[in-house]
């Protein structure tokens, strides 16, 4: 009988996205564009390069760095890759896997904070609406004070409907969600 | 009388109303009929593809199942986040059979591909194309504009078509018919910050800082941009930033389909321009 390899990591990312790390070459173009790099703890280039690498070390590192929630989603880096790679694919399988995994950094507790906010307002209404959007990532975040200015002005002008936005297809939107989401996610 | 499907997407209908308001006025005087697909659902934007890739994906193919079964063959699609999701469905669906039948159990929904998700900027091509130029009767004066392409309306070959993605052009042909003088700057690709306005407001401020520096530097009066996160990271922030210690800034951002509605004589409220947070109706006394 033949014993099954564990996937590696590099395999966990193929097999998510379709990006074969072992292709990248190092050459930085992917950094070099990133407007966020000059947040993050480790570059693109670097989590492309630990995804090569592998094993225990490369993976707890990996998700437990602040730098895959602080990707943006701007596309730069697969835009520019001289070897038609994804990178943003590959962040976004490697958040998949932290925040499945349960090693999100606390100091990127606000934006796991906002995306979960996101999806919460849809799965519930089947749109995004401003003021349960601000007002539940506003509760889970803890970040209560920032813009309240805003609010005032946004509401002159228009630009904050108070009633939120709900359609009716909102039962279909919740089965998708169930079909889609893991029971780790709903943590 | 040509139909266009209208996929307005949830900040339409809130901060970036604006949007909404001047592509329906547009649409009006170019005699084209937008039509609404019928309980749309929200594309999950940047939150679906950072925590579920199934659902990056389920989001936006409900909306293209709705969009077939109600006979609609284009969407506009003028958020350039919206457009970016669901146009990059259409193209990771038309890729992989396996991913379309993924999708077809997840939503019960059928979906055959038929389909054609159109961005602000295909849209605006179109009017002018179908009568628009020759309504274009009130030009602005020369006004000096930065086009902003931002991320969404220039990234991914299949998804982006017509113009190149490092050095876009798409909107100049529709600035120039506007009456408009596009100066040449660097910024027009770069990212603002994005969704990350209330997460990571820091790198947003620094970010969306560097884009208004370089526009006026390069003597721009307004920056022009297709993107509601875009707008209010540029717009809304504008105080935040200058708040900040930076700037001072005082640059109004418009969109492209409100330049395009003053060169056609729309009345500057109809376009949503008195609802800016940094005043936009300067630009209103440049047009003939």
């Amino acid at each position: 009988m033949t014993k099954t390899a564990k996937p590696t990591l590099a395999d966990e990312v193929r097999e998510a996205t379709g990006v074969d790390v072992a292709e990248c070459y190092q050459c930085g173009k992917c950094t070099a564009g990133c407007p966020m790099a000059r947040y993050m703890d480790i570059t693109p280039s670097q989590i492309m390069r630990l995804v090569q690498i592998g094993g225990e070390e490369a993976r707890r590192r990996l998700l437990a760095s602040t730098a895959i929630w602080s990707c943006v989603g701007c596309l730069t880096c697969t835009q520019r890759c001289p070897k038609d790679l994804d990178p943003a694919a590959a962040i976004d399988a490697l958040r998949e896997m932290a925040h499945r995994e349960g090693t999100v950094p606390h100091e990127q507790k606000r934006v796991l904070a906002f995306h979960k906010a996101f999806l919460k307002i849809v799965q519930h209404t089947g749109r995004m609406s401003e003021v349960p959007l601000t007002g539940l990532y506003k509760m889970t975040s803890g970040d209560l004070f920032s813009d309240v200015l805003l609010a005032p002005v946004m509401l002159a002008k228009g630009k904050l409907p108070l009633v939120p936005r709900v359609i009716h297809g909102r039962k279909e939107i919740r089965r998708i969600f169930k079909a889609c989401l893991r029971k780790e996610d709903e943590r | 009388m040509t139909t266009i499907g209208y996929y307005p997407g949830c900040s339409l209908h809130g901060t970036g109303r604006e949007l909404d308001m001047s592509i329906k006025a547009l649409a009006e005087v170019a005699g084209v009929e937008l039509k609404e697909i019928e309980d749309w659902n929200c594309c999950g934007a940047s939150a679906a593809h950072n925590l579920n890739h199934d659902l990056a994906v389920a989001l936006p193919y409900r909306n293209l199942a709705l969009a077939e079964e109600q006979g609609l063959s284009e969407i506009l699609a003028p958020c350039a986040a919206c457009f970016s999701r669901m146009k990059g469905t259409t193209v990771r669906l038309a890729r992989s059979a396996e991913l379309v039948e993924k999708m077809r159990g997840i939503t019960e929904r059928e979906f055959k591909g038929t389909v054609r998700i159109l961005s602000i900027i295909e849209f605006a091509g179109r009017l002018l194309d179908e009568g628009l130029a020759e309504k274009l009767t009130s030009p602005l004066d020369g006004l000096k504009v930065a086009p902003y392409y931002g991320c969404l309306l220039a990234r991914g070959e299949e998804i982006v078509e017509g113009y190149d993605a490092e050095q876009p052009n798409g909107m100049d042909a529709a600035l120039r018919a506007a009456g408009c003088e596009i100066v040449p700057w660097n910024f027009a690709v770069e990212c603002c910050g994005g969704g990350f306005s209330m997460s990571m407001t820091d790198a947003v401020v620094d970010l969306s800082n560097a884009i208004l520096t370089d526009a006026e530097q390069a003597g721009a009066e307004a920056i022009v941009t297709g993107c509601p996160m875009c707008h209010s990271n540029l717009d809304m922030r504008q105080r935040t930033i200058n708040e900040a210690g930076l700037g001072p800034h005082d640059l109004p951002i418009v969109y492209l389909s409100e330049i395009l509605g003053l060169a056609a004589g729309i009345e500057p409220e109809r376009l949503g321009l008195d609802r800016h947070f940094v005043d936009a109706m300067r630009v209103v006394e440049r047009s003939a």
